[in-house]
């Protein structure tokens, strides 16, 4: 999208690749998504560890090129079925012809999949999936963005599969992200779950759907106190959400009465429902982790943790990380004994301990020990020097929240006709903290 | 996007990299299917469009077959055609020749059956950019704009803006601007809507002051009937059409309460979209609607703090940031009432270090009674995070929460243990607080010295912290039994420290020292006056002079200059202007909340936002950019400091006959006038001839014998200008919109003359000595922005119009020439320069 009315100079891609490589010169520091470079706004998204740009000498709504960036690459995504280097390469005249058609001018046009597909006729080129490294079973859900990750599906909205009819099938994944800080004394400082339930349809015809939630759900805590005052116990199981947003096409006639919503899903990939959440809620892993000195230039560490859900769920690509002071030289790891699928390391650049799981089955306590040696004596509070524990895991068929798909009911046509459906939860670290 | 690269196709040809002969292979190919019907023709002419493009794509010049593309243009295939026209509108440009080929076949699928193909050509047409093809644009894009189909009619809405940024005459002349506001209030289809009221505002925008049947106009789109028409169908169109008429709405005066309470009902279920871009543009209008109705106000923040917090935790880390943002803007305009939300604004592990800087702040504004231990609590937290530039921002904060006076006995006793992390940068930014601290509280002068004491001097090696340190060392020297001591180690190492910042601390820290226990200090004294006084740096080595000349003169005057009782500091002034913080509110929803700084300091004029030229001007000539009309020039009075704009040389000359004392008038050499303008009034020579009269005039005189700071002078131009030129300002701001910048200049200037724009007026009286005309003025030091005029000699002649931007502290300024006559911008451009650097402190 560079460059769409010729008012930014010719080497505006060199001059963007040059400012966010070396943003502040030596120092580490990410660029910020905007900046200013002789009077040109440059404007970028990474998505699927592509960077999307846009330019402009306009004092535009930045809000308005981020969420267009995103549906661009969407776009291209229900397109291609796969969005990544190779796939673009490939299909880059398609790529072209639905840039022409999404911006005109510098203006947004047409940006739904659905209604493009009437517009644009290469056929993309479909990138074998299969031959996508993976890593594990829950590669699908794992985008290192905070972005909800995408589904699993890496099907083309509008390619047709070689041999195989058009299958009718309709995708509504319930995806959490959740937020905890836990105190040096293991009380939960603040937690947030941020969901999102995503759906990808490839139902012909585009019926009616309607999607039914929790009937005891409710939105909106009381304005005016603090969000933080927990209603003791919420009221017996019901989900309160702090608040949410909806997709255009969603229409809540009902939703006030029996909280589901009715939509006309349009091909592609789209969030149906953003939601927040502040209520307590049970976080499925419990952290305990503690440093002490053990002896002149040495230092022992403990990192506990134990899985708080049922053991009929899984948790999976579990990592964990620890800094530690700056002075320290070597670490010996002390697994338990028997542990299957763990791993441990010790980044010396970044003075960091890294512990990873492969899999958490629920109730199960897992513990890691570490001996740090220093180069120098340490100066009073260790617990100043080290930490905090951090942590990431995907859960799959687990939700925080609490947040249900009841049903989903879609029109029929016809009496055979019985599209599958697939209703899948997922959770995942988002900023999963332990203090020390 | 990311340039695609494609894989380049292999051939037989091993000279790869000029891509020469797979162009002349492929040029080949094209002509031998040209004609071709055979059946599959059209793949492989697909395959061939196809690696053309992808030579395009990474800069392989592929303009060589041209020729040979438009022949195998002639086809049905549309993703064929599609290709041919990509292809067409990149090379269009640089070969006007070879696109002359190509109007015929787009002419001609303009009146395709087919509305995709009719809708395509015209796109393409429109955007091939050439300016000698405009003529040929006009009747397709007419039938376009009546067509059948809603995208056809869609793309020549905005085609009609592409011909006008081609050639804006041959736009202005045919109808095109009745008609698509005729398809704007009628179209039954969105899109069409949409993109006629986008191309209509950017053209109006553009010919803003043009005529004023344009105001006119502007001010229509602007009426209850056009929003209201637009807004009862804001459901129809898509989220980004939605934006561009909530954008419209946010301009919208109502004339009473009730349409405002109308207007939000209407639009409340906005705030519920996905689209962060649909709901902030909605939170703009909300607020703008409300800004007369303080509870109203007030409870719009109220309402839009849920979604804002939503879209802040559900979009890509991206569009977070530009959310947050808003909220930030929204949170330093009234802290209040965000101060029970402040966990929202915790740092998260792993946010990206732009993120956890605007969050950081946040809890800052927000810290009061209720909140301030749990806030100060979390930040310490951070101090020892991984990121030292966040740690630091984190101390900071803690300092600043005390400085906002809520309970500092517990935040002085956490900033006191982060001494004792003992990390360098830590321990650096907390002397410094500390210092601040002590100079708002002197109260607890004896909890930090305590502390403070224990620190070893060798620890601290930043220059601000170390500085800090010295300041404690002599302002509390009879509370720290080592301070004479330690103040003598340190000056053992003079020679070595770097900082001259570090080195006039010693100076006056020794002083205070030596009054507070002259015995002990008095050795201190000596090495420090002798070091200072040997040192390179100029102002150590004044200071130093100063003390000793000062201790020779008068002991106790000497103790009185430098111990005198202190007072304790109540307020620290805030970095930023609250008028420029107003100016970001201003446009909000824009990249000006994400940059903090109002658009005219990141954008030039032409590209700002439509609706915001015609303010410019207006905004500039108040300074502050608080009110936005123009004060025409005759209201203009010389004795009134608060005007800046300019007025002819009679009442200027009146003015400074009556009022000579109350202006700073610029120290004019008088040679200097007489070599470049013979043409100088008797009125300005008088005013030369007043300026021997002003002290100031010696010193400069001064400095130019001694060479200083005196700028080559260019040597005087031919060009002569009118020095009664008048332009009033409509006229100014007709004509900057209409001409092009002819001519574009960065150069230095007299840095004593910088230091006279301390006083804008300063700069309009002496350019007007030299027959040109100050406008409006406007921004903060030390950017300053002047808009000028001036006009050939002649009643009739052709104007310049000139905009100056002067960096004051840099001594850099930069101007824009917009010329009636493209011609004399040159001869012009060296006479304004030559008067601004004549331009010298008053």
């Amino acid at each position: 999208m560079v460059a769409d009315r010729g008012v930014v100079p010719k080497g505006s891609a060199e001059i963007f690749f040059r400012k966010v490589k070396f943003w502040k010169g030596d120092e580490a520091e990410e660029a910020p998504p905007v900046f200013n470079v002789d009077g040109v706004n440059y404007i970028h998204a990474k998505v699927a560890g592509l960077m999307f740009v846009a330019t402009t000498r306009a004092n535009v709504s930045p809000s308005l090129v981020l969420e267009l960036l995103q549906r661009i690459a969407r776009v291209i995504k229900d397109y291609l079925g796969v969005l990544n280097e190779d796939s673009l390469r490939k299909n880059f005249v398609l790529v072209y012809e639905l840039l022409d058609e999404v911006i005109d001018f510098g203006y947004p046009q047409m940006t739904s999949t659905e209604v493009l597909k009437s517009y644009v006729f290469n056929e993309p080129i479909v990138v074998d999936s299969s031959r996508i490294p993976t890593l594990g079973p829950a590669a699908m859900f794992m985008q290192s963005t905070k972005r909800m990750p995408g589904t699993a599906v890496t099907k083309s909205v509008v390619a047709n599969e070689p041999g195989a009819r058009k299958r009718d099938e309709i995708f509504v994944d319930i995806i959490e992200k959740i937020s905890v800080t836990f105190s040096s004394s293991g009380y939960i400082l603040t937690s947030e779950v941020d969901g999102t339930i995503q759906m990808k349809s490839y139902l012909s015809g585009n019926p009616d759907i309607r999607l039914a939630l929790n009937e005891d759900l409710s939105i909106g805590r009381n304005v005016g106190n603090s969000m933080y005052d927990y209603r003791s116990s919420a009221g017996g199981g019901s989900v309160i959400l702090d608040d949410c947003n909806f997709h255009e096409s969603v229409h809540l006639d009902n939703f006030d009465l029996d909280r589901t919503l009715s939509l006309v899903p349009p091909d592609g990939e789209f969030s149906v429902m953003n939601y927040r959440m502040t209520q307590e809620f049970k976080p499925p892993f419990r952290i305990n982790a503690l440093i002490e000195e053990a002896g002149p230039l040495k230092a022992e560490v403990i990192i506990k943790i134990r899985a708080d859900f049922s053991s009929s769920v899984t948790g999976n690509t579990i990592a964990v990380q620890m800094p530690v002071p700056k002075y320290t030289t070597r670490v010996s790891f002390e697994l338990e004994s028997g542990a299957i699928g763990q791993a441990t390391d010790f980044k010396e650049t970044n003075k960091k301990l890294e512990w990873s799981l492969n899999k958490i089955v629920g109730g199960a306590e897992h513990t890691l020990r570490a001996k740090l040696t220093f180069s120098q004596e340490s100066h009073g509070n260790l617990t100043k020097e080290a930490g905090p524990v951090s942590m990431n895991f995907t859960i799959p068929m687990y939700n925080a929240s609490k947040l249900q798909v009841r049903y989903l009911q879609i029109a029929k046509k016809s009496k055979t006709y019985n599209p599958y459906r697939w209703v899948r939860y997922v959770t995942q670290a988002n900023s999963y903290v332990a203090r020390l | 996007m990311a340039p695609p690269v494609p894989n380049l196709p292999k051939t037989s040809s091993p000279s790869q990299p000029s891509g020469k002969s797979e162009v002349a292979d492929l040029k080949l190919q094209l002509r031998q299917l040209a004609g071709s019907i055979a059946p599959g023709s059209d793949d492989s002419r697909r395959e061939i469009f196809k690696k053309v493009i992808s030579f395009m794509t990474v800069g392989i010049d592929v303009s060589a077959a041209f020729s040979e593309m438009v022949m195998c243009s002639a086809t049905s295939d549309v993703v064929l055609k599609k290709m041919c026209y990509l292809y067409v509108c990149n090379y269009a440009r640089s070969n006007p020749d070879l696109a002359l080929l190509t109007i015929n076949f787009l002419q001609k699928d303009c009146r395709d059956d087919d509305p995709m193909i009719r809708g395509l050509a015209l796109r393409s047409l429109c955007s091939l950019r050439v300016a000698n093809l405009v003529e040929y644009l006009v009747s397709p894009l007419t039938t376009g704009l009546k067509d059948s189909s809603p995208y056809v009619r869609m793309v020549a809405a905005i085609g009609v803006l592409k011909l006008y940024h081609i050639s804006p005459s041959t736009c202005l002349d045919s109808d095109f601007l009745a008609m698509l506001k005729a398809l704007m209030l009628n179209d039954p289809d969105a899109q069409v809507v949409a993109n006629c009221l986008s191309s209509l505002q950017e053209i109006w925008s553009l010919e803003a002051g043009n005529l004023e049947a344009v105001s006119r106009e502007r001010e229509a789109l602007l009426s209850k009937q056009v929003v209201y028409y637009l807004l009862n169908r804001i459901k129809e169109f898509n989220e980004w059409a939605q934006c561009l008429i909530l954008e419209l709405a946010s301009k919208y005066i109502p004339s009473d309460s009730n349409e405002i309470f109308d207007i939000m009902n209407l639009l409340e279920d906005r705030l519920q979209h996905a689209n962060s871009a649909v709901v902030l543009a909605t939170i703009k209008v909300f607020l703008y609607l409300t800004m007369s109705m303080t509870d109203v106000h007030q409870q719009v923040y109220e309402r839009i703090k849920a979604p804002l917090l939503t879209l802040v935790s559900s979009g890509s880390p991206e569009q977070s940031y530009a959310v947050l943002s808003h909220l930030h803007l929204l949170v330093m305009r009234a802290p209040i009432l965000f101060s029970s939300d402040y966990k929202h604004f915790y740092c998260q592990y792993s946010e990206p270090v732009y993120v956890q800087k605007l969050k950081l702040e946040m809890l800052t504004a927000i810290a009061n009674e209720s909140n301030t231990y749990e806030i100060v609590t979390e930040l310490c937290e951070y101090v020892a995070n991984v990121d030292i530039s966040i740690s630091r921002e984190s101390i900071r904060a803690v300092g600043k929460i005390a400085l906002q006076q809520y309970d500092v006995n517990a935040i002085v006793d956490r900033l006191l243990q982060f001494l004792e992390m003992e990390k360098d940068y830590v321990t650096a930014e907390t002397l410094v607080l500390v210092k601040d601290l002590l100079r708002k509280y002197p109260q607890w002068s004896h909890d930090c010295i305590a502390v403070v004491g224990n620190i070893s001097s060798k620890n601290v090696q930043e220059p601000k912290g170390k500085a800090a340190l010295i300041w404690m060392l002599g302002e509390y020297s009879n509370d720290m039994l080592d301070a004479p001591y330690i103040l003598e180690s340190l000056l053992e190492n003079w020679n070595e420290e770097q900082a001259p910042e570090v080195r006039l601390h010693l100076l006056t820290a020794a002083m205070k020292c030596f009054f507070k226990r002259p015995p002990e200090a008095q050795k201190a004294l000596g090495v420090a006056l002798a070091a200072g006084l040997a040192d390179s740096h100029q102002d150590v080595h004044d200071r130093a002079l100063f003390y000793y000349r000062l201790l020779q003169h008068d002991v106790s005057v000497a103790e009185r200059v430098v111990n005198p009782p202190k007072q304790a500091v109540s307020v620290f002034t805030d970095a930023q202007s609250s008028e420029i913080k107003d100016h970001v509110f201003d446009e909000f929803n824009t990249l000006s909340v994400l940059y903090q700084k109002p658009a005219y300091m990141f954008t030039d004029k032409e590209h700002r936002g439509p609706f915001e030229l015609a303010e410019e001007l207006g905004s500039l000539s108040l300074g502050t950019g608080s009110v936005e009309h123009v004060i025409p020039a005759q209201s203009y009075e010389a004795s009134d400091n608060d005007l800046l704009l300019g007025t002819s040389e009679k009442e200027e000359s009146r003015g400074l006959g009556n009022n000579d004392s109350a202006y700073s008038a610029p120290g004019y050499d008088t040679s200097l006038i007489s070599l470049e303008d013979k043409q100088v009034q008797p009125e300005s020579n008088f005013l030369s001839l007043a300026v021997p009269t002003m002290p100031s005039h010696t010193s400069s005189v001064l400095d130019d014998l001694l060479g200083l700071g005196t700028p080559i002078i260019p040597p005087p131009p031919t060009l002569k200008l009118n020095p009664k030129a008048v332009l009033d300002p409509s006229n100014f701001q007709r004509k900057w919109g209409q001409l092009t910048t002819s001519l574009t200049e960065e150069f230095s200037i007299n840095p004593q003359g910088a230091v006279a724009l301390k006083v804008p007026q300063a700069l309009h009286r002496h350019m007007q000595g030299h027959s040109i005309q100050c406008i409006a003025s406007g921004g903060q030091p030390p950017s300053l922005k002047f808009f000028f005029f001036a006009q050939k000699e002649g009643e009739t002649s052709p104007f310049f119009l000139v905009e100056c931007l002067i960096n004051t502290s840099s001594a850099k300024a930069q101007i824009n020439i917009k010329a009636e006559d493209p011609t004399l911008s040159e001869p012009f451009s060296t006479l304004f320069r030559s008067a601004l650097l004549a331009l010298s402190p008053s």
